[in-house]
């Protein structure tokens, strides 16, 4: 295996684009990666996509040929693949992109992202979103996307006597955070009275623990380390990339406040980049709701088991902290757009090894990325150092 | 269209079927055809039986933004239920005041409307939870 | 060759609505409704509830009380007004959920009110002559009054579900008789949500003169008199009704008051007289005699002649909630919940 660098990215807004279609979204971020990593058409090997529901958000499947084609590239006649795991969409679409140029069958792939979600009602989202669930033993008893990670927090608060304040402070450091982000749906910092105020999702989840609907694309060129100064002065190394799966029913683990895919995930990741978890500065984790960025720092190593709310509440997770957790203000602030997230998390990493992160910049030399598909059946994590 | 795939699981959402491993011993709700502890050693040997129907709430949540066939019992209870026999599962918890429900509460399966397919559609039962009194 | 109940369970939703929190809708006087009707309260099924759930439920609690092997079961009928589906069967649904299949013959029961007792008949026929070792005979109804109507005050929801044999009878079924005329007195036409009535025209000419002519052709066969018998079950559309029947028949009010549920529960159609003779069988002891007419619109009733066994002495009755125990299981609900649950708010209809 050689090594892979990221040689460029891009990233839409995040938010309602009621304007701006599927295939438009799709390409924009694609583009700006291409265009500033200034490489042509004829450079890119392969494209993998990340998305999770166009056939439920928009009726549309065959999504990595669309991509292509409306990224100019029919002609060029090259191979272009979806990739879907859900939430892990993304964060899976960089891996097969790295694995392509790790392998040496390709050079430069491109990554991307996207998903439009705004073109159905809400209900008809949180059902598409529980799709990541096991439909026919959990959504059809009557379990929804939000639920089952309440059922999650319900649990940790009972298991390690946590309060709901340390739920809230997740969504308040991610809101803070956002608002320094121009790319985030939500750029406004909100208090803890608010979340804790907010209307009920399910409880203990109200409406600030969870992650909003979102239209977006991101995207990242990747490139052989050897030849990645060709097109870049900063081109950021892919430390390590790693997958695990779990049990696709919440119900089937013994314990339902750690995800051992994470867990697992983690362990190769860090054997494959030599590093632990305390060489991690920065950290974009899958928030999809409050609970879940209280287990993914416990299950990454950052923090201890039942106390990663508590390291929320005291401010060690936010910019300036031990680990800074989710800059970007993670899929709460920033927006999830489902298959963009994952690759919307390298693009946040992949600004704060190259010191382009502005206001919320942090001092990093290795950034990590944890990508969630469904309840934990699916968990992505991938480390990029600066090269 | 969709008969089918809620007719064919009917003896678990109606009665609880499950299997348990002739290697090992463990339970599994829905049922598998081979056990996830024992792999090859346990082919052929899962045993279909029927769950005795009662367990305990291992977590619950009280669900507000409904999926749009449960609007009528918004707000409704979820729970994980950890049964007798050892498997977990999730199902609602009904004639219950949200409020009632908690860890480690007692309750048993009966059989309820799932929901329908439209009012052209088929009617899916199914089970859902009450609590055992006293 | 005696046939008779081998075991009995009862289902009664547990929602419950007042004819004054209905009265003050309509501009009616609830009071003086429910004193003319002699209803309290009636039960109200949730949302998630219908003539299969509470079928089921009713059925699975007489197996609580009888463990027989469900594949002995050899005919299984289901009489409702209000089953899920126009076409479909209900029984298939229940036969399944007791994993009494394949082995038995099922069929959908309408007979307005006394289609439960019907099935009782038929699977005496079944069992006595042979062709069934145990046959399920179940009442149940989610019935609906038309928003407004008198009616409204009355129609509830529960059932009863009866194992017919001939082995570890608990109570034998002496004789049963039937008398049955074409009175349209009450009537729902394929379609429609609600029922219609001939009002004042349902007393008279249909429930005082079929359920007093069964009962007076069934003590006449059995040549019995009223005082023979320890409880008496009438059909009760209200509370009212049986209460006067049993007076004109010669029958006391402590005959009847046991199997009277409808001042409590509203009158749960084909549920009513399964559900009253299940709370008499609740109480009674070896030897007791039961006098039971059902009573369906359109019109007919069935009388039946019964005698608790000595088997009641070894039977688990405690293995399954009594109908006084369902009966005070309850949660009141005002007329907008009920309305909801009952499907009277017109929706948004939802595609997917």
């Amino acid at each position: 295996m050689r090594d892979v660098a990221v040689i460029n990215v891009g990233v839409t807004r995040f938010g309602e684009m009621w304007d701006e279609s599927f295939r438009a979204i799709g390409i924009e971020a694609g583009m700006q990666a291409i265009m500033d990593a200034g490489i042509a058409g004829d450079d890119i090997d392969a494209l993998y996509v990340g998305n999770m529901s166009a056939g439920r958000f928009i009726d549309q499947e065959h999504i990595g040929a669309l991509i292509a084609d409306y990224s100019g590239m029919a002609s060029a006649h090259i191979p272009a693949t979806r990739v879907e795991a859900a939430g892990a969409s993304g964060g899976l679409a960089f891996r097969q992109g790295f694995l392509a140029v790790a392998s040496g069958l390709h050079d430069i792939v491109v990554v991307g992202g996207a998903e439009k979600m705004t073109d159905v009602g809400d209900v008809q989202s949180n059902s598409i979103q529980a799709t990541a669930a096991d439909q026919e033993w959990e959504v059809t008893l009557g379990a929804t996307f939000a639920s089952l990670h309440a059922m999650i927090a319900k649990r940790y608060m009972y298991d390690f006597e946590a309060v709901r304040e340390e739920l809230a402070a997740v969504a308040v450091k991610n809101h803070r955070h956002g608002a320094m982000n121009p790319k985030a749906q939500f750029r406004r910092e909100i208090t803890m009275d608010t979340v804790l105020n907010a209307p009920k999702v399910a409880d203990p989840l109200g409406m600030f623990d969870c992650s909003p609907n979102s239209d977006g694309s991101a995207a990242v060129v990747l490139c052989s380390l050897e030849r990645a100064r060709e097109f870049t002065d900063t081109p950021v190394k892919v430390l390590a990339s790693s997958q695990a799966s779990d049990t696709l029913a919440l119900h089937h683990r013994n314990d339902i406040c750690t995800f051992a895919g994470t867990r697992v995930a983690a362990r190769r990741a860090y054997e494959m980049a030599g590093i632990g978890p305390q060489q991690v500065q920065v950290a974009e984790v899958h928030d999809n709701f409050s609970i879940s960025e209280i287990i993914a720092i416990e299950d990454l190593g950052f923090f201890d088991r039942g106390t990663g709310g508590k390291a929320t509440v005291d401010g060690q997770t936010a910019i300036g902290g031990n680990v800074a957790i989710n800059t970007s203000g993670g899929l709460k602030a920033r927006g999830d757009p489902v298959g963009a997230t994952g690759v919307a998390q390298i693009v946040e990493l992949v600004h704060q090894l190259r010191g382009e992160a502005d206001r919320r910049q942090v001092e990093a030399e290795v950034g990590l990325a944890q990508n969630v598909g469904g309840t934990g059946a699916t968990v992505v994590v991938n480390i990029l150092g600066v090269a | 269209m969709a008969a089918p795939r809620f007719w064919r699981e009917a003896p678990s959402r109606y009665n609880l079927v499950a299997t348990r491993c002739g290697n090992c011993g463990s339970v599994s709700f829905p049922p598998r055809s081979f056990c996830p502890k024992c792999h090859r050693k346990s082919v052929g040997r899962m045993e279909r039986f029927r769950l005795a129907g009662k367990g305990s709430v291992y977590t619950y949540s009280v669900v507000h933004e409904v999926p749009s066939e449960l609007d009528m019992q918004k707000p409704y209870v979820i729970a994980m239920i950890e049964m007798d026999e050892g498997a977990k599962l999730t199902a609602q918890v009904i004639d219950v005041d949200p409020k009632d429900v908690h860890i480690g509460m007692r309750v048993r399966a009966t059989l309820r409307r799932l929901g329908d397919e439209g009012p052209d559609g088929i009617i899916h039962y199914g089970y859902k939870f009450v609590p055992i009194l006293n | 060759m005696d046939v008779g109940i081998v075991s009995y369970g009862a289902y009664v939703p547990r929602y419950r609505i007042r004819p004054q929190e209905i009265g003050k809708v309509w501009g009616a006087d609830g009071d003086a409704m429910g004193r003319g009707l002699y209803i309290t309260q009636k039960s109200v099924p949730a949302p998630d509830e219908d003539v299969v759930t509470i079928s089921v439920e009713a059925a699975r609690n007489m197996l609580l009380r009888k463990p027989i092997d469900p594949e002995c079961i050899n005919a299984l009928y289901v009489g409702s007004e209000s089953h899920p589906y126009a076409v479909k069967p209900t029984g298939t649904i229940v036969a399944a959920a007791i994993e009494a299949v394949p082995d038995l013959t099922v069929a959908d029961f309408e007979f307005a009110c006394k289609a439960g007792t019907a099935a009782i008949q038929v699977c005496m026929g079944m069992v006595g002559a042979g062709l069934a070792r145990y046959g399920v005979a179940i009442g149940a109804d989610t019935s609906q009054g038309a928003p407004g109507d008198p009616l409204e005050y009355s129609a509830s929801a529960g059932g009863a579900a009866y194992l017919i044999g001939t082995e570890d009878i608990i109570a034998t079924i002496n004789r049963t008789m039937s008398f049955t005329t074409d009175t349209p007195d009450f009537w729902r036409r394929e379609g429609r949500s609600y029922p219609s009535h001939g009002g004042r025209f349902t007393g008279g000419p249909a429930y005082f003169k079929h359920v007093t002519s069964c009962a007076n052709m069934l003590m006449e066969a059995m040549g019995t008199i009223p005082e023979d018998y320890d409880h008496a079950v009438f059909h009760q559309p209200n509370g009212k009704f049986p209460t006067r029947m049993a007076k004109m028949l010669g029958f006391s009010n402590g005959q009847v008051e046991t199997g009277l549920l409808t001042p409590f529960i509203g009158n749960t159609y084909s549920g009513a007289v399964p559900l009253g003779l299940a709370a008499v069988l609740d109480i009674a002891k070896p030897g007791d005699r039961i006098f039971v007419i059902a009573y369906g619109s359109g019109a007919g009733s069935d009388g039946f002649d019964i005698t608790v066994t000595d088997a009641m002495d070894s039977f688990d009755r405690d293995a399954a909630p009594k109908v006084r125990d369902l009966m005070e299981r309850t949660k009141e609900i005002d007329y907008a919940t009920y309305a909801k649950f009952r499907g009277k708010i017109l929706m948004k209809e939802v595609s997917i």
